[in-house]
């Protein structure tokens, strides 16, 4: 078994130089818990209607940046354009703003998500385990919820001002969801943000924390590295690829039943190169503009960050299969719905 | 020989069964059952996409098969129960393997919600298979309830650590009067045919075969070593002692 020490270890540099043994037997583990599988889902973004500043954010409440928030009709459209990738794992969007996408806004959408999709997951700002309680009767089985950084400093720094400056209420919120009894909880550090190795060690406890105490979620971790975004917000912290993989490989070998989630902010040659490392989760076909599924334009600038890998769900599929992995399009099935 | 298994109104012949789950191509599937001669696939719902044909596990498992759909996923019986009636609403048939599972790190079903959902669903008129920790009390209770075999686990599922539970196993094959199928934790095709010498009715399992370098091959190894072993319970395997023993020590001199 694997210790917190041992992880911190496999983050240091020494370990640096055991990239490769770290990758056999990463692969080894990821292949006994998952198989040779991979799980495609794929974002959609309701609003980008936002009350923070957080600095390397295009959503900031401080940017000029079009606002939109979907009618229940342009959900539809865009569930329409999403499951006809085939496609039936779908993560919702928003920014913080309570008052454009409260938490009736978004039970209303999973309402009409629940007719195209079998998981719905939420990324939106923090709620309350009542909150989040309602929004799983509604039909929500997911709940990601990025810390962006753990330093607590580092943190009051890049959220100056908005709801958003109470850490401990957005650190609490991934065990809020658990208690309101989500069947997956995805959490993660933005990287490029401060150390990478503080950061992914401190995203390892918490996620180790989660998964030893509420046995019935199944607790994933992301590894986003910034991206560029308006604002023109520059990462201090270097993550160049190498520490990605390293960060991949000790979260794999920490825990090994762990999800871990890779999204389209990296491109799509190191992708194909991540999927025998660990990685059991991709988004595909990915938009992060309002809309961006079903709007017939190229871009309608309301996006939150500028994508890498631009790949279809076919594409996906097909790269997946030459790799000699099975795309999983399917892994719930809905239950509160009608028989 | 004709020695099938009968398990509700099914004749089963080939006693390995095996799983979907963990598969690099769902293409692999039929071939797998072309050379190892499977008949019993199991197939957890929440994969099953009707949406999908392409992609859809139900569209590779050959009609021939036997298909037990599964309940991967609940963590209660009544998340159980719902399961198993959206299973034969796509037209999964009336076989359930109850599997409820409320433990991510163990992975270790719940024996009283098994039990529970064992309950509700005979009513419902389904040959429910519930996966259980090997207790000889709840498995009583299952058989009463109606079950139709019992599938306690060799060792947590995919661990592939094998018969770690062969005491209490021994001791249900013994005291329950159903098709006791070892189900989970078996890695090995020896491990299988221990299983079966030792009067198990069949062997389940999945991440053996579907993580092997070559799982159409692996699939074979272990229905062989499971008919291997039935062969050996049917023939009646030898009393094991400590020291070597001539035939008649004592009173060889009267021959």
């Amino acid at each position: 078994m694997i210790n917190e020490k041992d992880f911190l270890a496999l983050l240091s540099p020494a370990a640096a130089e055991h990239l490769e043994l770290m990758a056999q037997k990463a692969h080894q583990l990821t292949n006994q818990h998952f198989g040779r599988t991979i799980q495609l889902y794929t974002p959609m973004y309701l609003s980008n209607h936002c009350s923070n500043h957080c600095v390397y954010c295009s959503f900031s409440v401080k940017h000029h940046l079009m606002r939109k928030k979907l009618t229940l009709a342009e959900v539809e459209k865009e569930a329409e354009s999403i499951s006809a990738t085939g496609l039936r794992h779908i993560l919702i969007l928003t920014g913080e703003s309570p008052k454009h996408s409260p938490v009736s806004y978004i039970a209303d959408c999973v309402k009409v998500l629940k007719r195209y999709f079998d998981s719905i997951a939420i990324e939106i700002y923090p709620l309350t385990t009542e909150e989040y309680q309602r929004l799983v009767d509604a039909g929500v089985d997911g709940l990601t919820i990025y810390q962006e950084v753990y330093d607590e400093g580092m943190y009051s720094k890049l959220h100056p001002q908005g709801p958003k400056k109470n850490y401990h209420f957005r650190l609490d919120a991934p065990e809020r969801g658990c208690l309101a009894k989500m069947r997956g909880v995805n959490i993660g550090a933005l990287l490029g943000l401060e150390d990478w190795r503080k950061e992914a060690f401190f995203t390892g406890l918490h996620a180790n924390y989660l998964q030893n105490k509420y046995l019935d979620t199944e607790i994933s971790v992301s590894i986003p590295r910034i991206r560029p975004n308006v604002g023109g917000f520059t990462p201090k912290f270097d993550v160049n690829d190498k520490s990605l993989v390293q960060i991949i490989l000790a979260v794999r070998l920490f825990m090994p039943r762990a999800g871990i989630a890779l999204s389209t902010r990296e491109r799509a040659e190191l992708r194909n190169n991540l999927v025998k490392l660990g990685v059991t989760k991709m988004s595909a076909g990915v938009s992060t503009e309002v809309g961006g599924h079903s709007d017939s334009e190229e871009s309608s600038g309301t996006g939150q960050f500028q994508i890498s890998d631009e790949r279809d769900v076919e594409e996906m599929k097909t790269m997946l299969y030459k790799m000699g992995y099975q795309p999983v399009l399917k892994d719930w099935q809905f239950l509160n719905g009608e028989m | 020989m004709t020695d099938a298994l009968i398990i509700g109104d099914k004749k089963i012949q080939n006693r390995f069964f095996t799983g979907t789950g963990k598969h690099p191509n769902n293409a692999l599937i039929p071939k797998l059952v072309d050379e190892s001669g499977v008949e019993v696939i199991t197939v957890a719902l929440r994969r099953v996409d009707l949406n999908n044909p392409e992609e859809n596990i139900l569209s590779y498992i050959p009609k021939k098969c036997v298909l037990l759909p599964n309940t991967s996923g609940a963590r209660n019986a009544e998340e159980a129960v719902r399961i198993a009636k959206l299973a034969r609403a796509c037209g999964c048939g009336d076989w359930v393997k109850i599997e409820v599972i409320s433990d991510n790190k163990y992975l270790l079903p719940d024996n009283y919600q098994t039990a529970k959902a064992t309950e509700m669903l005979v009513k419902e008129g389904f040959v429910v298979l519930p996966y259980v920790n090997p207790d000889l009390y709840s498995a009583k209770d299952m058989e009463s309830a109606g079950a139709a075999a019992i599938m306690p686990l060799g060792a947590p599922i995919g661990t592939n650590r094998g018969l770690q539970t062969r005491e209490m196993v021994r001791i249900l094959i013994n005291e329950i009067n159903l098709p006791i199928i070892v189900d989970a934790g078996i890695g090995k095709p020896s491990e299988a045919a221990e299983a079966m010498e030792m009067g198990a009715a069949a062997v389940l399992a999945n991440t053996a075969v579907a993580t092997a370098r070559d799982p159409v091959n692996m699939a074979k190894a272990f229905s062989m070593a499971v008919e291997a072993g039935r062969r050996a319970y049917l023939a009646g395997l030898g009393p094991v002692k400590v020291d070597a023993e001539a035939s008649s020590p004592l009173t060889g001199f009267l021959d």
